[in-house]
């Protein structure tokens, strides 16, 4: 209740649009709060003024004075620490449901100050730690687990230090607009459908009928017998074989033509298809109850095909 | 995070530098205690082994806690509570697992720091201090960095400690000093070293053994001679056969000086002794500080001096102390416990029979010892229960204590009241300083006595013995082979030198840093300017200038968060349209270098050729992609020569 009451608090307080392009680390961004540490040095620090008022000792005044400037110059720090930054979003790969979406943002430290241990987080306490060399920018990958399929944005995060000495938590939120697609996870191998020619002529290709077309970088989701093994032995990289389909062959992948199962086990399904087929070298066409993707063989057409995949059903293209 | 290796090494370190200075006054088994935990802990580190059980560390912890009960029968006192502080930071460092715990060992060693300014405040403790800040630091800084190297580390550490140093300063002096104590101060808190009110053979002897400094004194005009300096300390009356001590006034009438001549006005810094009394030339009359002026021309503060207290004293060298004396009081100066050193008695009465003034029974006992064989000498034979006989007819040999006691005793025996001062005599002058140190090595014990018409005069029977005493010193009175401090014998003059210049610094440190109370900070005040001094406008004066300095932080901070390098280009472009601009030719906004160039070198033949070629150096710099620093150096130059 009061976590929940709090966080409406920040949503308030600290509310800010969604931005695009570079984002600069001013002041007006950055805020600072003393830390628990920094409450319970104050109070050491009381503990020691009144000992040093009580038994007259001006050196314990000295000793007192130096580390209660030395913590509140540490606040400069913080700030400094974080101030100037300019972070602009890096391109994001799509990923299958179930992998690990990678958001890269690009930091660059225009000054000639090393920036130590920012941590940069999510509102779901994934996190990580970097420094930033001066006068260089750092890509920074930041990890979220994509656990459905459509768009999954990297949500606001939270870029704090309390560098140097803990006293003082400076923080700042970005909100890129920034976001991953998530592909369908491919369901288990499966036949492909019977192809269908263009004209409906309903000519399948029999098994053994490809022939060897040459190889492709493997992406993820192809499967596995489709690896070239002999390549990866050759040191030549993880391949997968490629096969030329028959002219005038092309397969339909009918959403209509799928058994009765739940709608995202048929997203699977035909997601699973996408990729066999597109192994296999075949012509393809996706057909949607929301519409259709012509058929063709291409590397941006499988990207399409899938794109349409995950985000069927949203209302955004 | 867990406890990195050097991070664990940083932390001992710590706990070592704070607690390294308490050995010298903790008792032997707590120090050995400490470092063996500490070097346990540095094995284990070192040798990636796990942490002792939580178990074995429980009993060390109640039996080190135990011991301390047992050694200080106290938990609480300054020592004990010391010693307890040291004992579980150490124990707390051998349990330590987490980063996030060693804060609290962070702080801890910054506490222990403070105890340690109980015993020493000098300046080789401030330093001391300063370097174990930065260790602190480092460490506190390497808590959260993590990986980062040392040598960075200690820059940030250095840096942080840089910038708090000004501040601190500010702070210091305009931080409203509140007069202490807040609440009442255990009695163990000062140190004590000094006179007491007490006086038995070997007492003083024991004292000239110390090189402490007991007062420092700037005399406001010509110090007088040094003969004339003895610094009044309590006054001894009562006398049980063994031991002087100070008894009871019998009256509460205050003491009178009449006939007075020879003023003198000086300053006191006094060392804290814990006692009352504090320390003026014969015979005092006024003192800037609250104090008792005792019958017995004895002064005493209100409170025992437990801070080093500064006062201004007026005095006068030729007076006449009490001429008219309370009857109780001359009936207590002539009181002797009955039955010992009937020798002495004896002799004193002979003496009274013979003469016909007591000021001649005074000079006669005087002679006595110029000429029969005195020797003055630190170490003394020890003497039983009719000690005065015993010295008198028997050793011969003493200090100061000796022959004060047994001229007091010797002159009440002749019915001449009298009694024993305690004090200072003499002083070292430092010319760097300008003002005389007095040592716990110059202390010194006289006699008063009474005479009709002249009241109290001072008799010195050390000064019929060993004139050198009085004249020169201690050093000089004695043998080169007696147990004298080494600083107290007569010591090279570069040596000498060192230490008057040494003392003239801890003097100024004294007085300005430590000395630094409600008083001195209003003077000081004062005399930088400030009118109508309230707490409330120090408060003011200290925030003002703690945001101005760091503002100016902020601002050198912030600037190095940006800089580009074309910046320099640029800068010096303009720096050329400004010449040209205040020479009529300014340049158009939508001009480029060369057009601009090309416009003034149709107005200025005589310039075409310089101005071309920075036009082209700029260009180049700017659009070209030059970026070579020989590149920018040259367009420099040639700017810095382009004169019209």
């Amino acid at each position: 209740m009061f976590a929940a009451f709090k966080q409406k608090f920040r949503n308030w307080a600290f509310r800010r649009t969604v931005e695009s392009g570079t984002v600069v680390l001013n002041q007006r961004r950055i805020y600072i709060l003393p830390t628990r540490q920094g409450f319970a040095f104050a109070f050491v620090l009381v503990l020691m003024l009144l000992g040093d008022i009580n038994y007259n000792l001006s050196l314990g005044y000295v000793l007192t004075f130096l580390l209660a400037t030395t913590g509140g110059i540490s606040m400069l720090h913080a700030f400094r620490n974080m101030a100037q930054l300019e972070i602009h979003a890096g391109q994001i790969e799509p990923v299958f449901a179930g992998e690990t979406a990678r958001f890269v943002f690009h930091f660059h430290n225009p000054g000639n100050l090393e920036r130590h241990q920012i941590h940069l987080q999510d509102d779901d306490g994934h996190h990580i730690v970097f420094d930033l060399p001066a006068q260089t920018s750092t890509p920074v990958q930041f990890d979220i687990p994509a656990a459905a399929r459509g768009w999954l944005d990297s949500g606001r995060l939270t870029l704090h230090t309390e560098f140097p000495l803990g006293l003082f938590h400076a923080w700042s939120y970005i909100h890129f607009d920034v976001r991953c697609l998530v592909y369908p996870k491919p369901a288990a191998p499966q036949p492909l459908p019977a192809a269908a020619a263009q004209d409906g002529s309903g000519k399948s290709p029999a098994a053994g009928d490809e022939d060897f077309a040459g190889l492709r970088n493997y992406v993820a989701g192809d499967a596995m017998p489709r690896i070239a093994w002999k390549a990866l032995a050759r040191e030549q990289g993880l391949q997968v074989k490629q096969f030329a389909a028959f002219q005038g062959q092309e397969l339909w992948l009918d959403w209509s033509q799928l058994p009765d199962i739940a709608t995202e086990r048929k997203l699977e399904l035909l997601t699973r298809w996408v990729l066999d087929a597109d192994v296999q070298g075949l012509v393809y066409g996706l057909r949607l109850p929301d519409g259709e993707v012509a058929p063709l063989h291409s590397a941006p057409h499988r990207a399409e095909c899938l794109r349409r995949l995950a985000l069927f059903g949203a209302n955004e293209p | 995070m867990k406890l990195s290796a050097p991070l664990t090494f940083g932390l001992i370190a710590c706990i070592l530098l704070v607690s390294a200075p308490h050995a010298e006054h903790l008792p032997l088994w707590v120090s050995a205690v400490c470092a063996a935990l500490l070097a346990w802990r540095a094995y284990l580190t070192w040798g990636g082994y796990p942490l002792p059980a939580r178990w074995l560390l429980l009993g060390i912890t109640i039996a080190c806690v135990l011991a301390i009960a047992i050694t200080f029968r106290t938990l609480f006192g300054r020592e004990a509570g010391v010693a307890l502080l040291i004992l579980l930071a150490t124990l707390k460092l051998l349990e330590l697992k987490a980063v996030r715990d060693a804060t609290v060992l962070v702080y801890l060693s910054c506490f222990i720091i403070i105890t340690n300014f109980f015993y020493s405040q000098s300046i080789p403790t401030a330093l001391f201090m300063l370097f174990t800040l930065l260790v602190i630091m480092a460490t506190w800084v390497h808590m959260q960095t993590g990986a980062l190297a040392l040598r960075p580390r200690l820059r940030i550490a250095v840096v942080l400690l840089l910038q708090a140093i000004p501040l601190s300063l500010i702070i210091f002096v305009l931080f409203p000093r509140v007069q202490g104590p807040l609440w009442g101060m255990p009695q163990d808190a000062y140190a004590t070293s000094g006179l007491s009110d007490n006086m038995a053979p070997g007492s003083m002897s024991k004292l000239s053994l110390s090189d402490a400094v007991a007062f420092r004194v700037t005399f406001a005009d010509q110090a007088p001679a040094r003969e004339q300096m003895y610094w009044r300390g309590p006054v001894l009356w009562d006398y049980d056969g063994m031991t002087w001590t100070r008894g009871r006034n019998a009256t509460l009438r205050g003491p009178t000086l009449t006939d007075t001549s020879m003023p003198v006005e000086y300053t006191v810094t006094l060392e804290p002794h814990n006692k009352r009394w504090l320390f003026a030339l014969d015979m005092p009359a006024k003192l800037s500080i609250p104090a008792e002026l005792a019958p017995d021309f004895q002064l005493l503060s209100r409170a025992p001096v437990n801070a080093r207290t500064r006062y201004t004293a007026n005095s006068f060298l030729s007076y006449r102390a009490n001429p008219e004396e309370q009857p109780q009081q001359l009936q207590r100066a002539l009181a002797l416990p009955p039955g010992y050193n009937p020798q002495s008695r004896q002799l004193a009465a002979e003496w009274r029979a013979q003469s016909d003034s007591p000021e001649a029974v005074v000079r006669t006992a005087l002679a006595y010892f110029n000429q029969q064989g005195f020797v003055y000498t630190l170490e003394p034979p020890l003497l039983g229960l009719n000690g005065v006989d015993e010295f008198m007819f028997g050793t011969k040999q003493g200090f100061c204590e000796h022959y004060a006691g047994s001229f007091v005793v010797l002159m009440r025996a002749a019915g001449i009241p009298a009694r024993v001062v305690t004090g200072y005599q003499g002083g070292e002058y430092n010319d760097l300083g300008g003002y005389h140190i007095i040592r716990q090595a110059d202390a010194h014990a006289w006699a008063e006595v009474w005479l009709r018409e002249r009241g109290w005069v001072r008799v010195d029977p050390t000064a019929a013995i060993s004139p050198a005493r009085i004249q020169s010193g201690l050093s000089s009175a004695l043998p080169d082979n007696s147990a004298l401090p080494f600083m107290a014998r007569n010591p090279p003059q570069w040596l000498r030198g060192l230490r008057l210049n040494w003392d003239t610094l801890a003097n100024q440190w004294n007085q300005w840093v430590l000395g630094y109370n409600t008083e001195r900070q209003f003077a000081f005040l004062t005399r930088m300017g400030m009118e109508d001094i309230t707490w409330q406008k120090m408060a003011l004066n200290m925030l003002a200038g703690v945001a101005v300095l760091v503002g100016v932080f902020t601002l050198l901070m912030l600037r190095r968060l940006a800089t580009r390098k074309t910046d320099a280009v640029q800068a010096a472009w303009l720096k050329v349209c400004r010449k040209l601009a205040k020479a009529g030719l300014p340049r158009a906004p939508h001009e480029g270098p060369m057009d601009y160039a090309a416009r003034i070198a149709a107005a200025h033949p005589d310039l075409a050729a310089d101005i071309y070629d920075i036009a082209a150096r700029y260009a180049s710099l700017r659009y070209g992609g030059e970026t070579e620093q020989e590149g920018l150096a040259a367009f420099k130059d040639a700017v810095r020569t382009f004169k019209l």
